[in-house]
């Protein structure tokens, strides 16, 4: 669209071809950053909006954003069903931040009304540490990732509640609230690795998509 | 031991970063906040007028009541920005004490300074400040803005400015993109911003902090049009609770945003808003009306 000011192109260039084929939901929020980084590790990315573009894809990004509006979108543009079943056939899916409430199966404090796509087997609580004035960036273990700490950025993030059966923990504050969650090819966090150059879980999501694509 | 930090440059500017791609709506009571919150807004503005009433009524325009902010954020979860004067650091000492998540040092208020702006770092809590050209930008960054809006011509419902602004902006970007190191140097000082925000622009040929779009949009087609010409978002302030149906329009205008460049779903939620809010034609404003000329 040649009136389309922001247009740019998400591939890392040829050496991309090869890489798999890796959606990011563009409903709102900071997809673009998402693109960018995992365009960088060699996926092949495109946004995604609407139902026929979950078709040709590998794995999905939920970026972070306002949950409330993602969940509203979804739904009115009728992905809501199509993520589901997306999800429930087994594609890998990486939320970060309001995508992590996007994939809980129990969201508290929601708006009143609001859904969730779930497939995580975990309670999520919204804005967990209160207003922006709260919002904080430290560094987190995560041992799956190796020795070196996560730098990890929190913005009015959530937190994982409680830890189902079918889930497991990634990585913990120090005060033990859980901040970091996977269960089979779901992975979800409420900080944002694709704002602070971290590309570690990017790696470990497209690690997911690379073993589904293979098999 | 862990060391963890809040009001570093990466949070205040990483909240921006969440909320591009969406609608923050002025509000004045909390049940407009509700209507905004339901229709899908990404955050609220608290303000006591919306910027039309403003207008008509005249006077100083200041902070809001702090029982009104509290009252906003108490009804929704999503975040909640209140304006303080241009330069009056006081009235944005008050709004950090009362935890809004976005301080708006705005020109649709009546400036307290005509000289200073506000020392935006000396806070924990996120700025948001108005620019009509590039140069007023980097000025406001360089003061620890963390997100800039343009500016347009608020309460109006006429969108020229706006698109001015953005337009302006964007094609200055260009300009220092296409420039050599040693022509920066006379860039930033004919910009009247900082050297090293200047190379940092013409090197990533983009702003430093999100760029929203405010002053005058009304219809959901606006919202887009901003979208397309390079924003990161938009701000409605008059527009949504000024209208005839401002439930209707408030999820127009946030679906026209989040697909900005598909025509068909503008021409769809479009349909039937009832009246859009009675404009005032810039053209038509003497210049000491104009509050996009406040602020340097």
């Amino acid at each position: 669209m040649t009136t389309n000011l922001r247009s740019e192109s998400l591939d890392a260039g040829g050496a991309a071809s090869a890489g798999p084929r890796v959606g990011v939901l563009a409903l709102q929020g900071d997809f673009r950053e998402h693109a960018r980084v995992l365009a960088g590790l060699g996926a092949r990315v495109s946004l995604v909006r609407r139902p026929d573009e979950l078709e040709a894809i590998d794995g999905l990004v939920i970026p972070g954003g306002e949950s409330s509006v993602m969940d509203k979108l979804s739904r009115i543009f009728g992905l809501q069903q199509p993520l589901r079943a997306a999800i429930a056939g087994g594609l890998p899916v990486y939320g970060t931040c309001a995508g992590l409430i996007m994939l809980a199966d129990t969201v508290l404090d929601a708006i009143a009304g609001q859904e969730s796509l779930g497939g995580l087997d975990v309670e999520v609580r919204r804005n967990a540490f209160g207003s922006q004035n709260q919002s904080f960036e430290t560094d987190l273990e995560v041992p799956a990732l190796g020795a070196d700490p996560v730098h990890a950025v929190f913005i009015r993030g959530p937190v994982v509640e409680s830890v189902g059966s079918g889930a497991t923990t990634l990585a913990s504050l120090a005060d033990g609230r859980v901040v970091a969650v996977e269960q089979g090819n779901l992975l979800g966090t409420s900080f944002h690795p694709e704002i602070t150059g971290e590309h570690r879980f990017h790696e470990y999501f497209l690690a997911k998509v690379r073993a589904r694509v293979a098999a | 031991m862990t060391v963890s930090e809040t009001g570093s440059s990466r949070v205040k500017r990483g909240l921006a970063e969440m909320l591009k791609g969406g609608v923050i709506m002025d509000v004045v009571t909390p049940e407009q906040a509700r209507i905004a919150e339901d229709a899908g807004a990404v955050a609220v503005m608290a303000l006591e007028r919306v910027p039309a009433d403003i207008r008509a009524q005249g006077g100083v325009a200041r902070m809001s009541d702090p029982d009104l902010i509290e009252a906003i954020i108490a009804e929704v979860s999503i975040p909640v920005m209140a304006k303080a004067r241009i330069g009056h650091f006081v009235e944005a000492q008050v709004l950090q004490a009362l935890d809004v998540d976005y301080i708006d040092e705005s020109e649709v208020l009546s400036p307290a300074d005509f000289v200073n702006h506000i020392d935006k770092w000396a806070f924990n809590t996120p700025f948001v400040c108005g620019a009509t050209n590039l140069g007023e930008a980097l000025r406001r960054i360089n003061e620890g803005a963390a997100m800039i809006r343009s500016k347009g011509e608020a309460g109006t419902g006429d969108v020229s400015e706006a698109t001015k602004h953005i337009r302006k902006i964007r094609s200055e970007i260009n300009v220092l993109r296409s420039m050599t190191k040693d022509e920066l140097y006379v860039a930033a000082k004919e910009l009247q911003a900082p050297y090293d925000l200047v190379v940092e622009v013409a090197e990533t040929g983009k702003l430093p902090v999100v760029l929203f779009t405010a002053g005058g949009v009304a219809t959901p087609a606006d919202a887009a049009m901003m979208m397309q010409l390079g924003a990161d978002g938009v701000f409605v302030g008059s527009g949504i609770f000024k209208s005839g149906n401002p439930e209707a329009r408030a999820a127009a205008v946030v679906k026209a945003t989040a697909f900005y460049d598909d025509p068909s779903v503008i021409a769809e939620v479009s349909r039937g808003l009832g009246e859009a809010m009675v404009g005032i034609n810039v053209a038509d404003l003497a210049a000491p009306h104009r509050l996009s000329e406040r602020g340097w």
